[in-house]
């Protein structure tokens, strides 16, 4: 009993603590039941290991290597465009192992079962389920409540604008649709920090939401007059008379063009600044920013000469001469490309994707079709999972709702928090581990399981857990618990020689049950921290 | 080190036994008449009869305990760590206002020019190196460290040509080259030459990330949030099972890594490992010495980080290079007044704090602290802000700061090609000295092309 007590306030103490440094938020420690889960060690277990194949984990030793993981940028001198079609893999039957990698990175991670599901189908038909849902999204399950069970309120409370969407990501069966918002998220990187509203920003995530698989060039014009955008950017603080270059420099830079290509000068920076002139709002204590609008009294009316042409050019063709500027598609393709696959593009995937883009109409379905087709998404290396999607793809694997709002602010510790990316430049997926974030993952798998781990010292009439357990049984029973996740064979022996280990024998008769408990829990937080869960 | 290993029988121990012995370099002297090992729970006594005779034996192991062991290492690090010259590195993020830090008021071009944003004569300090400059009211505490020779003042730093974008400006200044594909940081490339292969703490971040500027390729570093907090705890562990387990999750970031997001996330379970056991014994240390700083720290993040950062040197951890980000963010393209007063007064008071406090504690001869941004801001106004420019300003602070100005305030009667401050120092400069004058180490091995630097003098 003491003992018990004795981990209740530790576990509050920490919580409080973790959430502390950040800004005020509305945390309510609540005590969670314990129940005592064990996981059906299944034949799902046979099955994982059949099908595993070695191909992303060669038996090579790494040696320390930088902190970094390099990311595909466009060149300066991209290949001219190619009618070549794009290399694809066909439509192969999809390992286990293919199957897992789209899921975790086409989406947020299997459900139970469901990488067995789709593995043996044809790769295209797969794909195509992804980029071709019809009609609306279904969302499977309980919908999101807080600590108390009320409904989450997105639009006014801190942190439940988070949990709305990793609710989405959890639940929808449109899985790719709120990938590809998460990617555009980023993209089109603002933060609630300066626009000061989540319901601007919930507007603008539904807008990401809707044009996820349309025109770029649709989508960037949307965004270009974004209220939440043009807060963000200043582009009503753009006027004829005192021109704002933020959103200018921005749209070229970050969304459209990149950096230290020859694709613009700090010329065309401060003509583009004039050319989207004339966007006003208005503010009242009552209703924020409101009224968003193009003011032609606003406007420069002006000549302005950008990208060598010149005209009176406004917002639209501001958009136009980004997307049809020579230097767009190589950029666009290779940024997208990035978000799915860590290497480089080959020259002549380059050279095809950039056809294949400007023919399509900027079609960004069109795009995504191809790179998840590519023979590199599923034979490359591997990413690093953000840590959004690794908390929902936690939480998936073990059929969880959203039933608490602590996840924006332990994701927040773990470098991401939805709707407050660190800048206009998004969150570097170069970087997304070291050793304040991995100890934010393990805080994070802690609290997914925190509904359904066994208590070592459960009160009168709670389960007791198994005083026999044998370790390969444990082992397999965690497993289980995560739905049979694929870890490499070099870490699974690890933890299986800790299972073998951390029991020192003899036990006394009360500490049989209690410590295989904590075995087993430590073996699920082993097995949702090993490096191989933070990879896809 | 070699970073694969049989998991079979895995102990931290031997996992560092076998990092120490692999990297014959990291080994510390330890020599009698070493002052007693702050942060490591040893008492005097032990220390002396552990470096008496035992000093190399800790190192051996062969004859020690796991546990006595991994008290070698600690204090073997900490025994480092007194004399150590430490850099806190310190990133204004968005690029301040050069011409509000450090106004040119008496300039009749900077009132045309800044016909809002302009500060008024009078209001702030002057500027004792060049009476043309106005301190900002907000950085009247950096003034008095300058006024006491404490702050080297860079009032036109850059670098050519310069670049107007946040990321690749930052960028550059991170990695210490204009280089866009450049990966390590500057202060990484450092800590790969002199750092040690089992002390993550040497490259600190006080944040939630790591720095990029910290980004090594071969030693290990480390981001921390929250100093005083850095433990790790999950549902339904605890004793006998948790030590095991969380020395399972370091080991399980020394096996093979078949690609760089895979070592990424090795790295980081290896390195959370180890910086679990040092913090762990930093936290000891505070609570035994039961010493508290003398000086009132304001409020905030930022300042309890410093507060954090000066105890931890205090108890004589390893730490060689931090990064910290100050207050808020300076990318004021509207509503500057108002948000870089505030961001300004907030972070200048900390410093001034941490400055008092490094000196109560006699720390203030080891440690240079290095305040940065990317650029500074266009001198004409677009209305209520300012747009990215070009020549921005830069300090370093400490009691062994020379103290002397590097390169004049060029003035605004001249602008360059894109109406942007002139440079009169280049960021590289300032780089290459402090690494030969604080750091004692070569340039050239840090920073490309660093002959074709200037050196100027900024340790006294």
């Amino acid at each position: 009993m003491t003992k018990a007590i004795a981990t209740n306030k530790k576990r509050t103490g920490e919580e409080s603590h973790s959430h502390a440094g950040r800004k005020e938020r509305h945390k309510r420690v609540k005590k969670e039941r314990q129940h005592d889960k064990h996981g059906e060690h299944s034949k799902r277990e046979t099955r994982r290991r059949k099908h595993r194949k070695p191909v992303h984990h060669p038996a090579v030793t790494h040696p320390r290597g930088s902190a970094v993981v390099p990311l595909p940028v466009a060149p300066p001198s991209p290949p001219a465009p190619s009618p070549a079609p794009v290399p694809a893999l066909g439509s192969p039957p999809l390992t286990l192992d293919q199957a897992n990698r789209l899921l975790w990175r086409a989406g947020f991670g299997p459900t139970p079962g469901q990488a067995e599901a789709i593995a043996g189908q044809p790769l295209q038909e797969v794909v195509f389920s992804l980029t071709r849902p019809s009609g609306s999204a279904i969302l499977t399950g309980p919908e999101p409540v807080d600590e108390e069970g009320h409904p989450l309120d997105p639009a006014n409370a801190w942190g439940e604008d988070h949990c709305w969407w990793l609710d989405r990501m959890i639940r929808s069966d449109q899985q790719l649709v709120e990938r590809m918002t998460f990617i555009f998220h980023d993209w089109f990187a603002n933060s609630n920090e300066e626009v000061n509203s989540q319901q601007l920003m919930l507007d603008q995530n539904n807008l990401f939401r809707a044009m996820a698989f349309g025109s770029f060039h649709d989508l960037f014009l949307a965004v270009t007059t974004n209220p939440a955008m043009l807060l963000f950017l200043n582009g009503t603080s753009n006027n004829r008379w005192d021109p704002n270059e933020n959103y200018a420099r921005e749209m070229m830079e970050l969304f459209s063009l990149g950096a230290d290509r020859g694709a613009y000068t700090e010329d065309d920076v401060r003509e583009m600044a004039r050319t989207l002139t004339g966007w006003r709002n208005d503010w009242s204590e009552e209703l924020g920013n409101h009224n968003f609008r193009f003011d032609p009294e606003y406007h420069d009316p002006g000549l302005k000469t950008v990208f060598g042409q010149t005209g009176n050019w406004n917002y639209e063709d501001a958009v136009r001469l980004c997307v049809s500027h020579p230097l767009h598609p190589s950029f666009f393709v290779t940024k997208l490309w990035g978000y799915f696959i860590p290497s480089q593009p080959s020259e002549a995937t380059l050279a095809s994707l950039q056809a294949l883009y400007t023919s399509s109409g900027y079609s960004i379905r069109a795009v995504v079709e191809a790179i998840l087709q590519h023979p590199d998404f599923y034979e490359g290396a591997e990413l690093v999972t953000p840590p959004v999607v690794y908390n929902a793809g936690l939480l998936r694997s073990i059929s969880r709702p959203i039933d608490t709002t602590s996840w924006a602010w332990l994701s927040a510790n773990a470098g991401q928090q939805l709707f407050y990316p660190p800048n206009v430049s998004g969150w570097d997926f170069s970087r997304w581990l070291d050793t304040s974030t991995a100890k934010a993952r393990w805080e994070m798998a802690s609290s997914v399981t925190s509904k359904t781990y066994p208590n070592p010292w459960p009160a009168e009439g709670q389960p007791v857990y198994s005083a026999t357990e044998d370790p390969a049984t444990a082992l397999s029973s965690a497993l289980a618990y995560w739905a049979n996740p694929l870890l490499s064979a070099e870490s699974e022996q690890c933890i299986a020689a800790f299972a073998q280990s951390c029991l020192k024998e003899p036990l006394a008769d009360w500490e049989q049950s209690p410590y295989r408990a904590m075995r087993q829990n430590a073996l699920r937080m082993l097995i949702a921290t090993a490096p191989d869960m933070q990879v896809s | 080190m070699a970073r694969s290993c049989s998991c079979n029988d895995f102990t931290r121990s031997q996992l560092l036994r076998r990092g120490v012995a692999v990297a014959g370099k990291g080994l510390p002297r330890i020599e009698p008449g070493m002052p007693p090992p702050a942060g490591t729970g040893l008492d005097r006594r032990t220390f002396l009869l552990l470096s008496a005779g035992a000093a190399l034996s800790v190192y051996g192991a062969s004859m020690l305990s796991p546990r006595q062991f991994e008290e070698g290492i600690a204090q073997a690090s900490a025994a480092a760590g007194p004399n150590q010259p430490v850099l806190v590195s310190i990133f204004m993020e968005g690029g301040w206002d050069a011409l509000s830090v450090l106004a040119p008021v008496k300039e009749d071009r900077y009132k045309e020019l800044r016909p809002v944003l302009g500060l008024t004569e009078g209001s702030g300090r002057v500027f004792t190196e060049d009476e043309t400059l106005m301190w900002h009211p907000s950085a009247t505490g950096l003034a008095e460290l300058h006024e006491q020779g404490k702050v080297t003042v860079f009032p036109a730093i850059g670098y050519e040509p310069q670049d107007e974008s946040h990321f690749t400006s930052r960028h550059y200044w991170e990695v210490g080259q204009l280089d866009t594909n450049a990966r390590s940081g500057w202060m990484g490339r450092y800590l790969d030459i002199a750092g040690e292969p089992d002390n993550p703490l040497q490259g600190l971040s006080l944040d939630y990330s790591l720095a990029p500027a910290l980004a090594t390729e071969t030693m290990p570093v480390a981001a921390v949030s929250s100093p005083a907090d850095y433990t790790m705890w999950a549902n339904g562990l605890g004793e006998p099972i948790s030590g095991p387990a969380l020395e399972t999750f370091g080991a399980l970031g020394a096996l093979s890594a078949p690609s760089p997001a895979y070592a990424q996330a090795r790295n980081a379970s290896y390195d959370t490992g180890l910086v679990l056991d040092e913090m762990a014994a930093f936290v000891k240390a505070e609570e035994e010495s039961g010493d508290h700083s003398s000086v009132t720290y304001p409020t905030g993040e930022f300042a309890e980080r410093l507060a954090a950062l000066a105890a931890m040197l205090h108890t004589g951890m390893p730490i060689k290079c931090v990064s910290m980000n100050a207050v808020g963010s300076y990318d004021t393209h509207s509503g500057e007044v108002g948000t870089l007063s505030t961001n300004l007064e907030q972070t200048v008071t900390a410093l001034v704090a941490f400055q008092q406090d490094l000196e109560a504690r006699k720390l203030d001869q080891r440690v240079l602290i290095q305040l940065w941004s990317e650029f500074g801001r266009r001198p004409r106004e677009n209305g209520s802000g300012t747009d990215h420019g070009a020549g921005g300003v830069s300090f370093l602070i400490g009691t062994r700061a020379a103290g002397k100005m590097v390169g004049e305030f060029p003035g605004l009667t001249t602008l360059d090609e894109n109406e942007n401050t002139l440079r009169t120092s280049d960021f590289r400069a300032m780089y290459c000295s402090l690494l030969e004058q604080w750091f004692q180490t070569e340039a050239g091995l840090v920073i490309p092309e660093a002959a074709s630097f200037e050196r100027p003098v900024l340790v006294s």
